[in-house]
């Protein structure tokens, strides 16, 4: 069996599975059974000063049939007192020594007041600090959250006063409403940031009710943007922890990945790419606390399968594997096979190609089923045909390298090698 | 003894006749399944369909909400699609050819769907067809059946006065009058038909039969042009000793009996024999056993290897108590005081193909007894020959010939569906009325 436990600038937890800053993590009740389902740590909901809250509050997309592919929230930080946050946080962590206590803050915009926040947190006996710079709706009108997280000379100066009282790890979250987010990221690692987390929701409009008009979350007949999160984000996410840990800055320190984390293939996904800890919430918001029996169960078959004895053993080891478009080899080349013995004649494959590909694919008609097979000399290897089809290795891709040697675009353009021969 | 009626309580009569394929209830559940199709291209659903109805947009525009969207695609390829939801052997068209089949998986449950967005439409009665301008034509139909309605839709889109004879007091011929009642119930047929001719342009006049009240001369006369869909509807005789014995009755009447009365008073043996392994004897057997029999023995010429009736069909029958003798052949009736007693059949074993391909069944010379008191006879049905050949159109057997035009052999007359091909699908009866209801429109504008 893996050791699949986390170590997080010395915060331990048994597994590497946060529960993210948000509802789940707002009160002693959840946290507890949170804790009892076997999450390794938790990042309590943020505390700052007291805000109010509207309702409706959530909305999502669904997809095909399948519900909250993508969610949205309008909700605010904790709205419950400071003192009994505080109150619970220190008795949860009586209760559960082993677990990652992270407390998420978000003071109000002067040195003084993240001075005080801080002081009080320690004081319950919290591990960690998470600042947020990421929240998009109704602080950022008071100059918080995302206000912080889109101006990285903000976002340095808090992280400094912040580096100025804390006396454990502190981890900055980024907004992903940027255009990238290694400038705060930067700024903020710069600044003496511990850590990093991303991301935080994205701005957005979920849909609207073709009844009323009203985009949702409706609240009494109007709408605003929320914050969007959920498996629909996770390629977004999984982008942004990417350039985070090729920058030579920002990849000194650890990241905690955040974003559409629904399983442990997202998770392995997310470490891969730099992660050494996971924060999820979406997923737990629709499915409970229970998911992470899988998401540990899951991980560790993966690791076993794959060798790995701990998680430092594959943390970043996709990075290097995303590289420019024009170090891309030219000379590789596939072209699609369909298994006739696995083919069902849906011709999904077909119309694909022809509508959105290469018209590559011949069609034989035959009464009720038709037959379908590849023109490998028109196939550009785009894989079009492969991802629609619904027969698991029913196309495969053939490799049929154009050449030997590895040729990259800038290598062809020295050579003044003629386009469009393949 | 002869045979009784009302031998189950009301609330037994309801049990065994409520609909045997329940429909979606909410449109969650239709979701789940309209989700699973793969929406392929050149859909071989599509393509089994005798009507061509396009499966896979219809299921897309379930998946969508687009639900009048969807009842209008199913419902201008199959003016019938309500009903054939229910009763076509989707085993072997549609969902026998979806590609699902071929991975293992459960086909989509298309009839159900299709049920789903028809039901819609006929409860909302939603206008999904409008008519073009009037052409000033009119042209007669013979038969509110599948065929009859189909062509008189089409035509009536076209701006045709369309005028339909039955000889029966309610539309959608055999889907009133010659299914099982647990696919469809009267109060379904009645609706439907309804739900067709509100289009408009389309005037049914019931209890008129050709030959009786009206003759073929009198509509060439008075009309553009006339189409037949009359069907076929006797029952083939069995021409074997004592077929005219009491409680000797052939599945055609037996099920329109069920169908025009109240369950309660359709008299049905204790022990009951049904010849054949059609449709029509399963859903004879089947009815006979819901109304009350002991025993209900099906007794079929050939093996299982050679039934007509689908895997689905005969399960019904098992699963509704059913004995299945195999390899026999009826030949003698007895009976006791004019009543049936007794159906003795040929054992038989299976010879050469014959000309239908199928291995023909010869005698043993040994013979088994059945303790009967009623027989019902599904050997098969036969065409209107005299009503055919008295009106002097080309014919083989009583089916009326006709050209690739629909066209018989009397110009200005059409013809479609049973009374043209002996005996088909409900869906397939719809195609032939709009292959007829096109030739017409192309012979009216000569």
């Amino acid at each position: 069996m893996a050791d699949i436990s986390a170590n997080f600038l010395g915060i331990k937890s048994p597994n590497p599975f946060w529960l993210a800053s948000a509802p789940p993590t707002d009160k002693k009740i959840n946290v507890l059974r949170a804790f009892e389902a076997g999450w390794g740590g938790v990042v309590w909901k943020t505390l700052g000063s007291q805000v109010k809250n509207v309702s409706s509050r959530y909305s999502a997309v669904s997809y095909n049939g399948s519900r909250v592919m993508g969610f949205n929230n309008i909700e605010l930080i904790s709205d419950r007192p400071l003192d009994l946050n505080l109150q619970e946080i220190k008795e949860c962590i009586r209760l559960f020594p082993d677990r990652a206590m992270i407390v998420s803050l978000m003071a109000d915009n002067d040195r003084q007041s993240w001075h005080e926040l801080i002081k009080q947190v320690e004081d319950t006996g919290a591990h960690g600090l998470e600042l947020n710079f990421g929240c998009p709706h109704g602080m950022t009108e008071r100059g918080m959250g995302a206000a912080v997280g889109q101006d990285p000379e903000i976002a340095r100066m808090v992280v400094e006063w912040v580096m100025e009282k804390a006396t454990i790890p502190v981890i900055t979250k980024l907004t992903p409403n940027v255009h990238s987010v290694v400038p705060t990221g930067k700024a903020a690692v710069e600044a003496g940031t511990d850590a990093l987390s991303l991301i935080n929701t994205i701005q957005s409009v979920t849909g609207i009710d073709l009844d009323t008009f009203v985009p949702n979350p409706n609240v009494g007949g109007k709408s605003t943007f929320g914050g969007y999160c959920g498996p629909a984000v996770k390629p977004i996410a999984l982008k942004m922890l990417t350039t985070i840990s090729q920058d030579p800055v920002t990849s000194k320190v650890p990241v905690s990945g955040i974003g559409g984390i629904s399983t442990w293939k997202d998770a392995a996904e997310f470490m891969l790419l730099g992660a050494t800890t996971l924060q999820v919430c979406t997923a737990v918001m629709k499915h409970g606390f229970r998911i992470v029996e899988d998401m540990c169960e899951g991980l560790n078959n993966w690791m076993d399968e794959k060798g790995f004895k701990k998680i430092e053993d594959f943390i970043g080891k996709s990075v290097p594997t995303l590289t420019h478009w024009e170090d891309l080899d030219i000379n590789f080349h596939i072209v699609a096979n369909i298994n006739q013995d696995k083919c069902i004649h849906c011709g999904l494959c077909y119309i694909a190609c022809e509508d959105g590909s290469h018209q590559s694919i011949n069609l034989q008609y035959g009464k009720p089923y038709n037959t379908y097979s590849i023109k490998e000399e028109e196939c550009v290897g785009c894989n079009l045909c492969k991802l629609v089809c619904p027969v698991e290795d029913c196309i495969t891709m053939v490799e049929q390298r154009k050449g030997e040697e590895y040729l990259n675009w800038k290598e062809f353009q020295r050579r003044g090698l003629p386009l469009n021969d393949h | 003894m002869p045979i009784t009626s009302n031998k189950l309580t009301l609330g037994e009569y309801d049990q065994h006749f409520s609909d045997i394929h329940p429909p979606f209830e909410t449109h969650s559940a239709a979701l789940v399944d309209a989700n699973r199709c793969l929406f392929c291209y050149d859909a071989p659903c599509m393509k089994s369909c005798p009507t061509s109805i396009d499966v896979p947009k219809f299921i897309k525009q379930i998946a969508t909400e687009n639900i009048k969207g969807s009842a209008h695609t199913i419902l201008s390829s199959n003016i019938m699609g309500a009903g054939c939801s229910r009763v076509c052997p989707v085993e072997k068209l549609c969902e026998g050819a979806c590609v699902y089949n071929l991975m293992g998986e459960e086909a989509i449950p298309i009839a159900k769907l299709q049920r789903y967005a028809t039901e819609k439409a006929m409860a909302a009665k939603w206008p999904l067809f409008t008519r073009k301008p009037a052409t000033g034509k009119k042209v007669a139909v013979v038969g509110a059946g599948p065929a009859g309605l189909s062509c008189a839709h089409v035509l009536s889109r076209e701006g045709i006065e369309v005028t339909i004879y039955e000889k029966e007091s309610k539309g959608g011929g055999l889907m009133t009058y010659g299914i099982a009642a647990y696919k469809v119930t009267p109060q379904f047929c009645e609706e439907e038909v309804n739900y067709i001719t509100s289009l408009g342009g389309i005037d049914i006049k019931y209890n008129q039969e050709l030959g009786k009240h009206i003759t073929l001369d009198e509509l060439k006369k008075n009309y553009d042009a006339v189409y037949l869909g009359f069907g076929v509807g006797l029952a083939r005789q069995l021409d074997i000793p004592g077929e005219d014995l009491q409680g000797v009755v052939d599945a055609i009447g037996f099920i329109y009996a069920i169908r025009t009365n109240n369950y309660a008073t359709v008299p049905v043996g204790d022990k009951v024999a049904v010849i054949g392994l059609g449709m029509t004897a399963i859903d004879a057997a089947t009815q006979a056993k819901r109304l009350g029999a002991k025993e209900v023995t099906i007794v079929y010429r050939r093996t299982e290897a050679e039934k007509p009736c689908t895997n689905v069909e005969l399960d019904i029958a098992r699963l509704d108590g059913c004995k299945l003798i195999w390899l026999a052949a009826p030949a003698a009736l007895t009976g006791t005081d004019g009543h049936v007693s007794q159906l003795i059949c040929n054992v038989m074993k299976l010879g050469e193909p014959d000309v239908s391909g199928r291995r023909s069944p010869v005698p043993t010379g040994e013979t088994i007894t059945l303790e009967v008191d009623m027989v019902i006879k599904a050997a098969g049905q036969v065409p209107f020959e005299e009503l055919v050949s008295t009106n002097q159109l080309q014919h083989n057997k009583g089916r009326i010939s006709i050209d690739n035009n629909c066209s018989t052999s009397i110009p200005g007359v059409f013809a479609g569906g049973d009374c043209v091909n002996g005996g088909k699908e409900v869906v397939d009866a719809v195609q032939a009325g709009k292959d007829g209801a096109k030739a017409i429109l192309k012979y009216l504008e000569q």
